[in-house]
């Protein structure tokens, strides 16, 4: 028996002459933090929406939980949770008022145990436009899951989260997920993709360009480790000697920092250059490719961080 | 029935907590109500006499036309309503619970007017209650009506400001409520009638008050009754949940099908 909760197959949205998303597919399992991730105009909040059912696909097959969101977008309000981009509730409405009123037409009791595990128990009773932007989004995010759905899409949820509320944020979403729940979180945040999702896919232009486990796709890059390294008297700096397997090189800051397909031979040819130049090695930090780097290697920005 | 009352009750408050719709309803109405029932039965002894239906239709006009189409804008342009259609708040309470909460206002700003009129500018009261009541409800609906059809159809808050001061300017200085319909240019009295303050004074007078009407007071009542629900199928049909990304059910123009009942009310009454 199938474990998907969503299929995408052949998904194509267009604006007018402008084709937002084509060919677009992929699967999601039940219970699976699914990571969304592209460049601005990529087509994530396209591709969100029409899961939603907020706006019609022009070609291609969708299917929620067994729904299709373009024609049984009703009966998808129980089952899905969504925190919109941008925030979507009117200005007046306090957070206790907002609690009550969204339970209420999801049939299910007030949960002001999820305002005060955010927060915003001090705050019920404040009005919409006075909360902060951060008081705002975890808002949004109780009242997205309040009615216990079966998948939460969440589009940017920690932009503008000071780090504490970050990192209740993600435990909250650790444990909607060790329930059952189907997070889709749509982000620009690699860090906390890579952290969070059990599997991503990179939409570019509408397309997606690569997809599978933070750990597959870091891999199937050109894998690059990068190495830094600092020394008391700055013996590397003016070195114009290369090392075995490096493909980059630059300088940040007093490290020296090299990009290379093979550690091993690397680390020990930049160790034997510092004891020959009778230099003492301050700090060497070995690091592997992070989604960042793979994103920005797809999208083709490799170099410029 | 639990959501419609969380609705109903959140948009409530809203009607007072936020500054604009309690400016609109209830200090502008009041406000108005003071100062017409202080300075003009001076100058226009008669107008003494006028001062419940002019001001109850006054405070109406304000907190329907000045006050529902913008939030219902601002709502859609916002995402609000996105929001509410991803809950599963449906099209109709979007459209009938601000209805429903500014005739709550409207009804209190009535009584104070109802029960103040007399005390401080010895106004007379309407003689039939009954009558009364149906013309406050028929005008109510018909205004709220246009409100919301024009809150559906605005593209922006600029355009909701120029079609409800269409509406609103004309009833201020045609509808009956300063100056008699019978002093009216004949023109200008035909044109007075596609106007919903026009019939709601034309039917006060005929009706409540027991005066002499201009025209029909029945056909006032039903030109009414009509625009209401013209208005609120309308507003029914073109309503966008989302004025970028979703298609109308049809062309916003439809709306100035409103006109119907009272174009045919010239003609009839």
């Amino acid at each position: 028996m199938s474990n998907q909760i969503i299929e995408i197959k052949d998904f194509r949205k267009t604006y007018g002459s402008h084709v937002a998303v084509e060919s677009v597919s992929f699967d999601v399992n039940q219970g699976e933090i699914f990571g969304l991730l592209g460049p601005n105009g990529a087509g994530k909040t396209s591709t969100l929406e029409c899961l939603e059912g907020l706006r019609q696909p022009n070609g291609g097959t969708m299917r929620v939980a067994n729904l299709d969101p373009a024609k049984e977008s009703h009966k998808l309000r129980n089952i899905i949770g969504v925190q919109l981009q941008s925030a979507g509730l009117p200005e007046a409405i306090t957070p206790d008022e907002a609690m009550k009123f969204f339970c209420a037409y999801h049939n299910v009791a007030p949960r002001f145990d999820l305002l005060e595990r955010l927060g915003l128990i001090p705050k019920k009773d404040t009005q919409f436009y006075e909360l902060s932007a951060g008081q705002q989004r975890r808002l949004v995010l109780a009242l997205a899951v309040a009615h216990n759905p079966k998948v939460v899409f969440l589009d940017e949820p920690t932009a503008g989260l000071d780090v504490a509320s970050r990192v209740e944020l993600h435990d909250l979403m650790r444990e909607l997920q060790g329930q059952g729940t189907t997070i889709i979180l749509a982000t620009h945040d690699m860090a906390e993709a890579q952290e969070l999702s059990d599997r991503v896919a990179i939409l570019l232009n509408g397309q997606i360009v690569n997809t599978g486990t933070p750990l597959e796709i870091t891999a199937s890059g050109a894998g690059l480790t990068k190495i830094s390294v600092r020394t008391q008297n700055g013996c590397l700096v003016n070195n114009t000697n290369n090392f075995p397997a490096v493909d980059q090189q630059k300088m940040k800051e007093d490290y020296c920092i090299y990009f290379s397909r093979d550690i091993g031979p690397t680390v020990s040819a930049i160790i034997a250059f510092i004891e020959k130049q009778a230099d003492v090695l301050i700090d060497l930090r070995v690091e592997r490719p992070s989604l960042e780097d793979r994103f920005l290697e797809i999208t083709g920005k490799v170099g410029a961080k | 029935m639990n959501s419609f009352l969380h609705h109903f009750a959140f948009e409530f408050r809203t009607g007072i907590r936020n500054k604009q719709m309690l400016l609109m309803n209830y200090l502008f109405p009041l406000g108005f109500y003071l100062l017409m029932g202080f300075i003009m039965p001076a100058i226009n002894p008669p107008f003494r006499e006028a001062i419940i239906p002019a001001l109850g239709v006054f405070a109406i006009l304000a907190a329907t036309l000045l006050g529902i189409p913008d939030p219902l804008v601002n709502a859609r342009e916002n995402g609000i309503f996105r929001s509410y259609k991803i809950n599963g708040v449906p099209s109709i309470s979007i459209l009938a619970i601000p209805t429903l909460t500014t005739m709550l206002h409207s009804i209190i700003v009535m009584l104070i007017i109802v029960v103040s009129a007399p005390l401080l500018f010895k106004a007379p009261l309407p003689v039939n209650w009954l009558a009364f009541v149906l013309i406050f409800v028929t005008f109510y609906l018909a205004c709220a009506g246009l409100s919301v059809l024009i809150g559906v159809v605005s593209a922006s808050s600029r355009m909701t400001v120029l079609w409800s001061q269409l509406i609103f300017v004309p009833s201020m200085l045609l509808g009956g409520l300063m100056l008699p319909y019978s002093m009216l240019p004949g023109v200008a009295g035909k044109f007075a009638q596609l106007l919903p303050a026009t019939h709601a004074m034309n039917a006060y007078n005929g009706l409540a008050m027991l005066k002499a009407a201009d025209f029909s007071p029945w056909g006032s009542v039903i030109v009414l009754a009509a625009t209401a629900l013209l208005a609120f199928a309308l507003a029914g049909f073109l309503f966008s949940w989302d004025s970028r990304n979703t298609t109308r059910r049809g062309n916003p123009l439809l709306a100035v099908l409103v006109l119907l009942p009272a174009i045919i009310g010239i003609f009839l009454f």
